[in-house]
């Protein structure tokens, strides 16, 4: 056990003492262990390289480093070499002899490098991949450099030097004023200016103050809060401990969401090494400040993302939000006054404290500063989460970084903003990303979900979907939303089984002005976005639902057939042990099957189980 | 069962802030929150039952009903749905023979939606305790399930 470190000088000695340590020359294997490579089997492949190491003797000369995600989960397991950078992908646990012999020997395994689709050509060096070539990666990045449960690798790459710097040489003032001038804006969604909330929480009258770290993450389809506190828990946990000593806060609580066991572990693996260092706990690094940090796990309610239904919830009461005429920098927390921030907001702060708030305004846009992680997901080529500066187009992350559609099928729409958020059609493409403009075109920045969708799916069905969504997770307290919701969905049900009428669209219309209006919280009053911005971009499709009664993605169960196309059909079978039901009958070798419609379920199972098109669906 | 219940509320200092946490711990033990432990909960920390319940009961991680060996967890997230997840969803339910929400009667699996879990990428995803499926079909399901069955030594 190190002892605790007591000023900022034994922090500079012990960093001294790390980074020699870790010297970048040595050869190291990283490999992410992130959820997605985990699930891809990264662990297997880690302990195949340790056993290839110490069978070959190699013990001190190569070194294995877990680390946590990189970002390009569709690639899983995925591995770094340093010194060189060079990039594999999909591994599996006997390439790592093969990755070894030529590590050693020199050149690389090429047949384990990501090729590029155009010139089918390997490319070598990570920061060369298209998919990491337009990211800026200032927050996330060093998820790939450290061990997240190692606070010495942190410290290593200059871990706590933002928090030594913010307690010895800035004033509180200072802090909020360098944050405010930075022009850092709130990542959770609603796009908040974060000094100024700080601001108004030192400013509050109170003695005791709360300060939190919002990682409930609940959007559908955002997963970058996740990966960050499991990552890099430590940026988290540093960015929070300024915030704590700016606003004169000295208890903290870090709220995550009980589906994210590893960020709960990682989380509190980072407490107890920072207390243990000297770095969380009395008089941090001997400046006389005191700040110590609790874990809440969520009991899986999305509306405890919202701040005042997070602190009810945090009390060992119902999340049930509140109105806001009182904020929570006043009256938050056991009704004293209270700061919280999203996972990524605190992540950014030692950065700019670092680095200064003039550096940080030359990234993004006017009003929108500094990078934003998304999780780019759904029917895109390269899966994963991409760190881009505010500014950049909808096209380049998607196609550029995200290489396009998958299956080469045509792009139909993007989804921001999660179930607060809209759908934005091909005609927005080049729509600069940041809170403002994404706000302006009926959507929203949310906490970074980005779902690519193609002509496969049906925007009456996202609808339908968002809303079943939050039918559910509406908390009831506030009629708008528990029974406008309702009706919406109702609405939606009548239209997607054919039973859609006219002027169903002007009454959700109608309806969704309500809820905007008088809903008591954030989650009522953008629940109409999703139904308002396909409404507004995709008028033809819930005109296809409601006039001519046909789904034209052909996902609506009740408007749509399923049938053998038979000059595609060989009779080999497949579907006919695949359906449930026994409706489709084998003919007889190389003759095409039949189907019966009246026992089809439309279950899709022969759909997905033909690799030759020979089912299709009007 | 009430030794066990006041060592969990001992564990946080009898603290009723905690009591969500507390009701984790809780059903971390059981699978599922007994009514005896609810009980047992209210009268240790003095909160009426009535409130316990309304906690139990608001939030998704709570059973009051007893869970199955083993929780199926399918992913209808965003980036799931619009990949097909409900498909996926639909043959569990088939291949189970219990709806979502369910525990199959010889109480092995219980099978549950989640509007999330944060690994997009693999979607669809299925989630058994702490095991990922990722890019679930309807044709890996009973592959899936396969395994347990040989693990129970039921097959």
């Amino acid at each position: 056990m190190r002892q605790r470190l007591s000023s900022v000088d034994a922090l500079e000695a012990l960093r001294q003492e790390l980074s020699q340590s870790r010297r970048r020359d040595k050869l190291t294997i990283v490999i992410c262990h992130g959820t997605g490579c985990q699930a891809y089997g990264c662990k297997k492949v880690a302990d195949s390289f340790l056993a290839k190491i110490s069978q070959l003797g190699l013990e001190g000369k190569v070194v294995v480093r877990a680390t946590g995600c990189h970002g390009f989960c569709e690639r899983g397991p995925v591995a770094v070499i340093q010194p060189g950078d060079v990039f594999y992908q999909r591994l599996a646990p006997e390439d790592a002899g093969e990755i070894l012999d030529k590590l050693l020997r020199g050149g690389v395994v090429d047949r384990l490098l990501y090729h590029d689709p155009v010139t089918g050509k390997g490319v070598i060096k990570y920061h060369d991949i298209p998919f990491y070539k337009k990211q800026v990666r200032l927050v996330f990045g060093n998820n790939g450099e450290i061990d997240p449960t190692s606070i010495e690798d942190y410290i290593a790459i200059g871990g706590y030097s933002a928090l030594s710097k913010a307690l010895f040489h800035m004033s509180p003032d200072e802090i909020i004023e360098e944050v405010k001038r930075s022009g850092l804006r709130g990542r959770g969604g609603g796009g908040f200016p974060t000094g100024i909330k700080w601001e108004s929480c030192r400013n509050a009258t109170g003695e005791l103050k709360y300060v939190i770290v919002n990682a409930d993450e609940g959007d559908p389809g955002a997963y970058m809060d996740r990966s960050l506190l499991e990552g890099n828990p430590h940026s988290v946990l540093e960015g929070l401990i300024i915030g704590a000593y700016a606003i004169g806060a000295h208890e903290g609580y870090i709220y995550v969401r009980h589906e994210y066991p590893l960020a709960v572990e990682n989380a509190r693996i980072a407490i107890e090494q920072a207390r243990e260092l000297g770095l969380l706990g009395r008089n941090i690094l001997g400046s006389g400040f005191d700040f110590d940090v609790r874990i809440t796990r969520g009991g899986g309610a999305f509306v405890c993302g919202e701040s005042t239904a997070l602190m009810a919830s945090l009390e060992g009461r119902v999340g049930e939000p509140r109105a806001k005429y009182v904020h929570t920098v006043e009256r938050g927390l056991w009704d004293r006054p209270t700061n919280l921030n999203n996972v990524e907001t605190w992540a950014n702060v030692p950065l700019i404290i670092n680095r200064g708030a003039d550096w940080y305004r030359t990234i993004g846009t006017e009003n929108s500063k500094g990078t934003k992680i998304f999780s780019l997901v759904g029917k895109v080529n390269n899966t994963g989460l991409v760190e881009v500066p505010m500014g950049i187009t909808l096209r380049e992350i998607i196609f550029d970084i995200g290489g396009g559609i998958k299956g080469g099928k045509k792009f139909k729409a993007v989804q921001t903003g999660g179930p607060s958020g809209g759908c934005l059609p091909e005609g927005l493409l080049d729509l600069p990303v940041d809170f403002d403009e994404l706000t302006k075109a009926g959507s929203m920045m949310g906490s970074g979900g980005m779902i690519v969708m193609d002509e496969t799916t049906c925007m009456v069905d996202v609808a339908k979907y968002f809303l079943t969504f939050l039918e559910e997770e509406s908390c009831g307290k506030c009629v708008p939303c528990r029974e406008g919701i309702k009706r919406m969905k109702q609405i939606l049900d009548d239209i997607t089984e054919g039973k859609g009428r006219d002027g169903d669209l002007e009454l959700l219309q109608q309806i969704s002005g309500t809820l905007v209006d008088s809903s008591l919280c954030a989650l009522g009053s953008t629940a109409p976005n999703p139904i308002l911005t396909t409404i507004r971009y995709f008028r033809d499709e819930y005109e296809a639902h409601i006039k001519d009664k046909r789904c034209p993605a052909g996902v609506c169960k009740a408007l749509i057939h399923y049938y053998i196309i038979e000059e595609k059909c060989p009779g080999c079978g497949l579907c006919v042990k695949a359906c449930p039901q026994g409706a489709i009958t084998f003919m007889g070798k190389k003759k095409p099957v039949t189907l019966d419609e009246s026992r089809c379920i439309k279950c899709g199972a022969c759909y997905d189980v033909c690799k030759l098109g020979a089912i299709g669906v009007r | 069962m009430s030794d066990r219940v006041v060592s969990i509320v001992e564990k946080y200092h009898h603290d009723r802030g905690q009591l969500v946490a507390i009701l984790q711990d809780i059903q971390g033990e059981y699978r599922y929150l007994p009514k005896e432990a609810l009980v047992k909960v209210s009268q240790i920390l003095s909160i009426p039952l009535s409130q316990v319940y309304n906690v139990a009961t608001f939030f998704k991680a709570f059973s009051l009903n007893p869970r199955g060996e083993r929780t199926i967890n399918v992913c209808l997230g965003t980036a799931c749905h619009v990949r097909g997840a409900v498909r996926v969803l639909e043959k569990l339910e088939r291949s189970l023979g219990i709806k979502s929400g369910e525990t199959t009667p010889n109480l092995k699996f219980t099978l549950e939606t989640v509007n999330c879990m944060g690994a997009c990428a693999l979607g669809p995803v299925v989630r058994v305790d702490g095991e990922y499926f990722g890019q679930m079909s309807i044709e890996k399901v009973d592959h899936m399930l396969e395994q347990f069955k040989v693990e129970w030594g039921t097959k």
